[in-house]
């Protein structure tokens, strides 16, 4: 059986989708089986990230409907075709699924392959309910900013109050320059605040926008820190003791260069 | 240094003033109570101790602490001096 992972945070926009594609490839690219679903319905995203969306035939809700086996709706990636995804509907709504098919759902899939990480929908309503329902681990990514971690806060609340699924913290879009100046919370505080266990720290990066315009999630970049960011939580999925990167920040030189 | 950061020292950083905002907000968020119903229960605890002991109304705290993920309600009431003194004829 593989371990079914749910990426949540509560707030939009704090990456979610971002996460969720970077971290299925980057497990992929170590070599294990991975189906990402996306179970933002209505919002369909994780097939652009990934760079998919051309060659969508079927989605989540032809599969839980019955119209469609599972094998038949996973769209293989390219370049490691031990990542698949099973799209969300686009022009559905959210009320298509019911948590109990998002349990079984996952649960088929785990049967499948090492992986199944579901990209949660932004909100604490029956979207965040069902995509976190069959988790065994949720995954929470916040920004080091005030609303951002109040919205985290809620989420992990909520998973206790649940006491199904064990929570760990992916504190993304981190500026160690902000940091430096004391602009910004940095990790050690939010953390502190938040009292779960940190699993990652993302930089906030040109990179990360610049490979999502091109559909080639940062990860596979292996010069980009941003990418060791989310490969680091991938050895720290299986059990490796990675440890945090200190945020450099772009050096002068950099910054005077480009990349 | 720069003549801004030398500026910026006097007040508190962006940093900690977001540190503070989300201690209080998190605080409520979690026990499930707004700022002002805090402020409403603060006056019932005054009103009920005050019927047995003399305390300074206007030296009672009454704030959240926070543990982990463990919330405590912390109420600190100072009795008025001599107020409690235990009678000793």
């Amino acid at each position: 059986m593989g371990k079914i992972i749910t990426v949540s945070s509560g707030k939009g926009g704090v990456g979610k989708t971002t996460t969720t594609a970077n971290l299925g490839l980057g497990l992929a690219m170590l070599g294990k089986r991975v189906i990402c679903i996306d179970a933002d319905i209505g919002l369909r995203n994780l097939d652009v990230m990934l760079g998919l969306e051309n060659r969508i035939v079927y989605d989540i809700v032809n599969v839980i409907e019955g119209r469609c086996e599972l094998k038949k709706a996973l769209v293989r990636d390219k370049r490691y075709p031990a990542l698949k995804l099973l799209p969300a509907a686009q022009t559905r709504d959210k009320n298509a699924i019911s948590e109990e098919d998002m349990e079984n759902l996952a649960h088929q899939a785990a049967e499948i392959t090492d992986y199944v990480l579901i990209d949660s929908p932004a909100g604490i309503e029956h979207g965040f309910r069902y995509a976190t329902r069959p988790a065994e681990l949720v995954l929470i990514v916040t920004n080091p900013e005030v609303s951002a971690v109040r919205d985290a806060d809620r989420v992990i609340g909520l998973l206790e109050a649940n006491g199904r699924a064990e929570a760990k913290l992916i504190i993304n879009r981190m500026r160690p320059e902000m940091v430096r100046r004391n602009e910004m919370l940095d990790a050690d505080e939010v953390v502190e605040l938040l009292a779960i266990d940190l699993i990652g720290i993302i930089p906030d990066d040109q990179d990360i926008l610049a490979a999502a315009n091109r559909g080639q999630p940062v990860v596979l970049d292996d010069r980009s820190e941003t990418g060791q960011a989310f490969r680091d939580i991938t050895q720290r999925l299986e059990g490796a003791d990675i440890p945090f990167l200190p945020l450099k920040g772009p050096s002068l030189l950099q910054k005077i260069f480009g990349r | 240094m720069n003549l801004r950061d030398l500026f910026r020292r006097r007040s508190p950083s962006g940093k900690d003033i977001a540190k503070q905002r989300l201690l209080l907000v998190l605080a409520h968020d979690r026990a499930n109570i707004s700022p002002g119903m805090l402020e409403i229960l603060k006056d019932e605890i005054i009103a009920v101790i005050s019927k047995h002991l003399e305390i300074e109304p206007d030296k009672v705290e009454v704030n959240f602490t926070e543990d982990q993920r463990e919330t405590r309600l912390v109420a600190d009431i100072p009795l008025r001096t001599g107020g409690a003194r235990r009678r000793t004829d």
